[in-house]
């Protein structure tokens, strides 16, 4: 009988350099690095994982599905703002150390957890919920043209990569941010609510879409592909039209 | 059973009314004519007829004489003066957090942004190449003697 044959998978090293933050403890955050062995198919979650379960189990992240839906695993990762559930090791460059930190302009908590409470906040600013008076007995209905008007904008996952990649909102907290601005976009524009004009004027505010000087940052950033610079200036047209 | 909420609860306390909107347009429409005010001011003075060689206090004088390049260079001023400060005062805005700082300098913008423009306009509209009874030393080769 000939023997079997086990093909090898190819793996490789590299070095992850973390920013590390332990509020019980340190006074500023430092970086600390980690060598992990990966695959091809892994990505950065599971090269964090991998320090969590082998070599640090004090490491603190978030992360909730680890598929890309939750949103709960923004980080900075070489620069820019990515899942790390979404982010192949592969398509990094692996030559180098990838360099993760948490995402900017939101409080620190602990190593790449931040606070999220001044992000919910302009969320909420920004009714965030269908308003409708009618009473319908049966689904309230909607054409396919009508529903394509802010398809784009309902796939927003709350992950905060886009307002933690804005210098606008690095520098100037006060600032609604694209993420509440995407999600009023997606309301605004369904022909089923019937509150755009309340929230224009939310973000006809001192500190609303009109401090956006669409650098697309945000739209680089987001995980889910949308074109938040575009609803942004989407939203300025309405308010300067006065109606969705 | 059903939940209904018939308004926010958290009610909006921030909002007071601001030109904001009017700032972004003027900087959209100051912008792209300032593009031809600016480049069709440059073409002229250094390109066309004998270029940048051309250029002195008569020729300056020349020019400021049409009624034609005394409106086109004070739209100039205006609105690129306008369109500056109000350029730098978004900046302000973004990195002064304290509110006294951003006030002292926002004022102090437009109280520079206020004197240029003043003085310019002064300047173009009474612009005299050979006032009278200047000492005759003074006065350019191209006016009349005194």
């Amino acid at each position: 009988m000939a023997e079997l044959s086990v093909p090898t998978i190819e793996s490789f090293t590299v070095t992850l350099i973390v920013r590390r933050f332990d509020p019980e403890n340190d006074t500023e955050p430092k970086w600390e690095d980690f060598d992990v062995e990966m695959y091809g198919t892994d990505r950065v979650l599971d090269a964090l994982h991998k320090i969590k379960w082998e070599q640090d189990g004090s490491l603190t992240f978030r992360r909730s599905c680890a598929h890309g839906v939750c949103g709960s695993d923004a980080m900075r990762i070489n620069g820019r703002n990515r899942l790390a559930c979404k982010t192949l090791i592969k398509d990094l460059d692996i030559s180098k150390p990838i360099y993760v930190e948490p995402i900017k302009g939101l409080p620190v908590e602990k190593d790449l957890i931040v606070d999220m409470t001044p992000f919910y906040k302009a969320y909420l600013e920004i009714n965030p919920f269908l308003v409708a008076t009618d009473k319908p007995k049966k689904e309230r209905l909607q054409s396919p043209e009508e529903r394509a008007r802010y398809d784009d904008t309902t796939k927003c996952i709350l992950c905060a990569a886009c307002t933690s990649s804005c210098p606008v909102f690095w520098t100037d907290g006060q600032y609604f941010g694209p993420a509440a601005i995407v999600n009023a976009h997606r309301f605004i524009f369904d022909s089923r609510d019937e509150n755009a004009e309340l929230r224009l004027d939310i973000l006809n505010d001192k500190e609303g879409v009109w401090r956006c000087r669409t650098t697309f940052n945000c739209t680089e950033a987001c995980p889910r592909g949308i074109e938040v610079t575009k609803a942004i200036a989407e939203v300025k047209q309405a308010i300067l039209r006065g109606r969705a | 059973m059903s939940v209904t909420i018939e308004v926010p609860n958290r009610p909006r306390t921030r909002k007071q009314a601001n030109w904001e909107k009017y700032g972004w347009l003027f900087m959209r429409v100051s912008g792209p004519l300032l593009i031809v005010l600016i480049f069709t001011h440059l073409v002229v003075n250094l390109v066309l007829g004998d270029g940048i060689k051309a250029i002195d206090f008569a020729f300056v004088a020349g020019k400021w004489a049409d009624p034609f390049w005394q409106v086109w260079d004070l739209a100039m001023l205006w609105l690129a003066l306008i369109h500056g400060t109000n350029g730098m005062r978004t900046i302000v805005n973004d990195y002064a957090g304290q509110v006294k700082v951003r006030r002292a300098l926002t004022t102090t913008l437009w109280a520079v942004c206020a004197l240029l423009i003043l003085l310019g306009t002064l300047v173009i509209f009474t612009f005299d190449p050979c006032p009278a009874g200047a000492s005759a030393e003074l006065l350019a080769s191209f006016c009349p003697a005194q």
